[in-house]
Formats: structure tokens, sequence, C-alpha cells
């Protein structure tokens, strides 16, 4: 559950809540196309660092320290298994310790995380729908989108009660082999799968009794506006895709072991 | 047989539900804890079986503390019904259902089947046998999750909420039955916002608000007192307030029965009346 929490929107006004959240998913696939073009650690630490003072910015530390945390075990798992593999007869770049590689793969993951972290942190589901809207997408699309985002944590919630109520009836989950353990989750899937389509068909009625759909062209109060800070940001992400961009090209990281050595 | 020692407990979310909260029920007492929204009252009985582990404090339940036990070696003795049933209903018939909870304690089958017919007997639900839990209206559903608690004999039994959606007969019943709960040596504990009903039951009441627990004493004790219901968020019944209002005739003020409020103004009335 700390995963999700790491990803829930709380309203905070803060530079970074404000600005365009286009440009902030370009900020995001850049840093994202960044961390595919690497495989030194070098680089991938650096692009770690460099999102801390948006963090810091848009004050929403704990939040993002807590789905690092719900991260950590992934990023665990992936340094285990990519050191396995690496370790019995797998390739890695050859100027690489057997330890490096992993580590690469996993900081990745964890830079992935940070930035998709201070997107979903920091953008209200408003937004995004308002970003989906006025890049074209048809509005049931959009509306569909923002609904599920909307009811992550009203699911997760809701599980958690569940979960409770089958406790207080003696279920155990943590008891029982593989088979069992699995068996274990009926009493919890059912009543959240009922809950979950019950809580759809009412949305939809209180949609239609609010005259869902009754105009074609919807009008929106609020519209996107970009402002200097989006500019900013804007230059910002493509000076460092460029950058890395040409690092990628005309200079050759030294990975950590050639440091080292 | 429970005891809260200066149980303070934080959600992750940081939500600062209980700060330092004491409190001791005996075997066979009938208690409601009140306060408004948010003031800790569902966290506070989710200590009693357990869901939730004092972050300090302690809480003994039959003189062991909870922080050792398995839930469900507490829910054995504290049975819990959730306020909304749609929560734990997941069985295909109305008597799986039941004895659900009875297979997860390790019940024989004879007993299982024994205790199953006995419950859906005690709350009226015999004939729904082999109907599919979904089925069942708002009411019958909540009446079967009280059900699925009840079979399994526990000594406690803590009800959240037990009154919301329910109409005035559904509620008298309810009442009528958790009375009847409490005579036959049960503890009963229930969780609501409901002052009439509770006016009703006149059992003793904790008030809680902002994680503390504010009052503890007996229902016409705390329901007619203004300053606490209002620090509490509660609104005195109805006949309390009307009695408030009529206290200058010399009237009592710790009036909170309907029925008692209406032979004490007969018998005013009767003297008022004397030539």
């Amino acid at each position: 559950m700390s995963v999700f929490e790491g990803f829930r929107f709380r309203y905070i006004h803060s530079p970074i809540h404000q600005l365009d959240p286009r440009v902030k998913f370009l900020y995001v696939l850049i840093i994202f196309g960044i961390a595919i073009a690497f495989l030194e650690v070098l680089p991938l630490v650096l692009l770690f660092l460099i999102q801390i003072p948006f963090v810091l910015l848009a004050s929403v530390q704990r939040e993002w320290v807590r789905s690092l945390k719900g991260a950590s075990f992934l990023a665990i798992l992936i340094f285990v298994v990519n050191f396995a593999f690496g370790y019995f007869g797998g390739t890695y770049p050859s100027s690489m310790s057997p330890w490096e590689y992993p580590l690469a793969m996993s900081l990745r993951f964890l830079v992935l995380v940070e930035s998709f972290s201070i997107f979903f942190l920091t953008t209200s589901p408003d937004h995004l729908s308002l970003a989906l809207e006025q890049s074209h997408v048809p509005y049931e699309f959009c509306f569909a989108f923002t609904t599920a985002i909307r009811f992550v944590p009203v699911l997760a919630e809701e599980a958690q009660t569940i979960m409770d109520a089958q406790k207080a009836r003696g279920l155990e989950l943590e008891r029982g082999n593989f088979i069992k353990r699995v068996k274990n989750y009926i009493p919890i899937l059912i009543p959240l799968i009922v809950s979950a389509i019950r809580r759809s068909l009412e949305l939809a009625e209180a949609m239609e009794s609010r005259a869902w759909g009754a105009t074609e062209k919807r009008t929106n109060l609020y519209l996107l506006k970009m402002k200097s800070a989006d500019y900013a940001l804007i230059i910002v992400s493509l000076g460092m895709l460029i950058c890395s961009i040409y690092v990628r090209l005309y200079i050759s990281v030294p990975s950590l072991t050639m440091l080292l050595t | 047989m429970i005891e809260v020692k200066g149980v303070s407990f934080t959600y992750p979310t940081g939500v600062e539900a209980l700060k330092g909260v004491s409190l001791e029920i005996r075997d066979g007492e009938f208690i409601a804890i009140m306060g408004s929204n948010g003031a800790g009252k569902t966290t506070l009985v989710k200590h009693f079986n357990g869901l939730l582990k004092p972050a300090s404090g302690e809480v003994f339940v039959g003189g062991v503390s909870t922080r050792n036990v398995s839930i469900a070696s507490l829910a054995r003795k504290v049975g819990f019904v959730f306020q909304n049933p749609d929560h734990q209903l997941f069985c295909e018939t109305v008597e799986e259902e039941i004895a659900y909870a009875l297979k997860n304690f390790g019940f024989e089958e004879e007993i299982v089947k024994n205790r199953v017919t006995w419950a859906l007997n005690l709350l009226g639900l015999t004939q729904y046998r082999q109907t599919s839990p979904f089925m069942l209206s708002g009411g019958e559903r909540k009446r079967l999750a009280l059900a699925s608690v009840l079979a399994w004999d526990p000594k406690v039994v803590v009800l959240d909420e037990p009154t919301i959606g329910q109409d005035y007969e559904q509620k008298e019943k309810l009442r009528q039955f958790i009375v009847q709960l409490n005579a036959q040596g049960k503890t009963v504990i229930v969780v609501t916002h409901d002052v009439e009903f509770v006016a009703d039951c006149g059992p003793r009441i904790v008030l809680m608000a902002e994680g503390k627990i504010v009052a503890d004493g007996d229902a016409k004790e705390i329901l007619t007192n203004k300053e606490l219901a209002f620090k509490a968020s509660i609104v005195p019944p109805q006949i309390t307030q009307i009695f408030l209002g009529l206290a200058d005739f010399g009237l009592p003020m710790d009036v909170i029965n309907v029925h008692e409020a209406g032979r004490i103004l007969f018998n005013f009335l009767k003297e008022e009346v004397k030539p």
C-alpha cells in the first residue's frame, strides 16, 4: 500500500504544483529517456540527485520518501536477479565489475519511480484531465482516466476495511501453504469486486442525473495556460536531453569500476 | 475484562487518532461510545480485537496484552460487527456465510451445523438459508452480518454504527435484541452517533473528542449535559431539550427517555389541574 501512498495527490501551494501538467509530463518523459540511454552508475546517480530540488520545492518530501521506500523492495529484487543472471553466465559490459550493472539497473528503476512520483504527487487529477482534453483526447477517455486515478486510494482504503472485517471473523492471511494463501484472498477479493461494480453503477447513475454528455462541445471553467515558469522547465528539460545525447554520442562515460581502479 | 491503559495511536498517514486513552470495561457491561466524526471511536474499538495495536500504552483483553496475541484468537473473544455488511459478505449462501467464521475458528462439523441453525433462528433468517447474501435487502444483510458474528458466541460484541440506514422498526428490533444480549451476560459495545437510540438503551456512555475521552458515565448524566454534548458535537435527545426548556416549572432536567417523560408530564399536569 505504501507505494500507492507515494502517488497520492494532496493539494499544496507550490511552484511545482502550479506548473502545466503537459510540461511536467514532457520532463518526466525526458528523464525516462535519459535513464534508458545510460547504463553507467554515475549519470544515473546524477539523474537521481538532480530531481531532489524539485521534491523540496514542491515540499512533498515525506510522500516522496514513502514511495521510494515502497519501491525499494522491487529495486532490491531487480539487483538480486540481475546480479544472479550476470554471475551465472550472463553478459554485461566488460568494463564493469559484476555488481555495477545490476546496481545501474536498480538505480534506473528508482529514477523512473522518482520522476513519476513527482509527477503524480504534484499534479491534481483535474489538471491531468484538462491537459488530456487540451491535447484533443476525447472527453470520455479523459473522464475514464481521471476516474480510475481518483478511485485508486478509495479502493485501497476499502480493501483495508474488508481485510479488517474478515480478520475479525478469524481469517488468517499468512497461514497455510502457497495455494491456501492464495485462497485466503477470496473473502477479500469478492466483496471488493462486488463493491467496485456497485460503485461504478452508482457513479453512472449519478452522472446521468447530472446530465452527462448533454452537450456535444464542452467548455471548461479553467484553461491551462503556459507561463514563464513552464517555458523555463521546457528549456531546462530540453537542455538536459541535448546534453545527455551529446555525452552519450561523443564522450565515453567512465564506469565506477574504472574510476575506482 | 477489557482494560485500555494510556493508549495512543497514529495512522501511517500521520493522523493522530488516539491521544492517551484509558478505559476499563467490566464483564457484562453495556457501553455506547459516542463522539463526532474523527474523534477516534472506531480506532479505539479496533484495538479491542487486535486489528490495531497501540503505538504506546497497552490494551488487555481478559488480562492478556493484545500485543503478542493473534487477531484470530482475540476475535474468538471479541466479536466485531462492521458498519457496512457488504465489506464482509462473500459466500454463495447465507448458511455458508455464517459457517465461515466457525470453520476459521476450527469448530467441529456437527457444532458448526447447530450453531448456524441457532444463529439463523436468532435473527429470523431461517427462510433465507439457501439464498445468496447478495439477494437480501439492506436490513437483512445487516442482520446476517450480526448473525455471522454471534454464531461463535463471543463474550464481547462490538457493533460499529449499527443503526445507520435502518428504519424505525428495524432500529427498535435491533435495540431490543441488543438489550436482550446484554441481559444474557454479554458485554456489548456500541459505536454510534444516534443519541435517540442511545437514550432509549440507557447504557454507560463514553464520550470522545479529538482522540481523547472527554466524559464517561451514566447515559442520563451525559446526555443532559449541554456543555459536554457541544464539546463532542452531539445534540441532546429532543425530549431532553424540551425538559431543559421547561426547567422553570420545576420539572427534572435529567430526562432522556420518552416514556419516562410522558409519565412525569402526566403527573405534573394532574397536580396543576387539581383545584
